[in-house]
């Protein structure tokens, strides 16, 4: 299964491209799919950082299932301020 | 009133949204671009936004404040692209009978805007730029590795 993957900002700026694609067997889940996407991207963030996950303009932890037609957007950190 | 746009944010339009009769205390937050950052000078500032779950983020904000402070009217603007030294990037209104409700929603919105909505703030200098809150994401070696130069960017 091809999922195409948007990002945004730091992810996007990194990976010079604002969707990527990656194939994922049958049954992946939002796990599967970031280190299918890290793998491909190494310099997208450092080993011990989490990618956050959004499926379908939701938070998505890394056990949930994918779906074909699932829109999967990684999330860098954001704004902040004080 | 919930807005997301790249245009200019009228601060007196979001604030009307929630004057009611009814109410006797209304506080408007604007969010504007500083003109320095650590000893630096900020030049502009750039919002990105995953435009679609940064709305129903926002809603999902406005809906979880009503629910905490009993208050009904509230109303947030953001915008995105590139903001200008004292423009205002986000303006949250929020009303009530009383002053202490809406001072305390209008300071928890902000608080939970920054942090579930997915929306990024990069600010440029002089000399580069920096993607705000993304300090976790420096790698160790960066310095080994000027083309990979974690959060810099030389500019377009």
């Amino acid at each position: 299964m091809r999922y195409d993957v948007r990002l945004f900002a730091l992810y996007r700026e990194r990976a010079g491209a604002a969707v990527v694609s990656v194939d994922l067997p049958a049954g992946a889940v939002v796990g599967d799919l970031v280190a299918a996407v890290r793998a491909d991207y190494p310099r997208l963030a450092p080993p011990e950082v989490r990618i956050v996950v959004a499926v379908n303009a939701e938070y998505a932890d890394d056990a949930q299932p994918l779906q074909p037609g699932d829109e999967v957007c990684l999330i860098p950190p954001v704004s902040g301020g004080r | 009133m919930i807005i997301l746009t790249d245009e200019p944010l009228d601060p007196a339009a979001v604030t009307d949204a929630v004057r009611q009769d009814g109410n006797g205390a209304v506080v408007t937050f604007l969010g504007t671009t500083r003109d320095n950052f650590d000893g630096k000078t900020v030049t502009r500032l750039e919002y990105e936004a995953y435009d679609a779950m940064a709305v129903k983020k926002l809603c999902e904000v406005r809906d979880g404040l009503r629910a905490d402070y009993g208050i009904d009217d509230i109303a947030i603007a953001h915008r995105t692209g590139r903001v200008d030294v004292g423009q205002i990037s986000l303006i949250v209104a929020a009303a009530s009978p009383h002053r202490q409700e809406a001072f305390e929603a209008c300071h928890e919105a902000v608080n939970r805007i920054k942090t579930t909505v997915p929306i990024w703030k990069k600010e440029w200098f002089a000399d580069g730029s920096r993607w705000v809150a993304c300090e976790n994401h420096e790698f160790a070696d960066a310095a080994e590795h000027p083309h990979h130069h974690a959060l810099a960017t030389a500019g377009d």
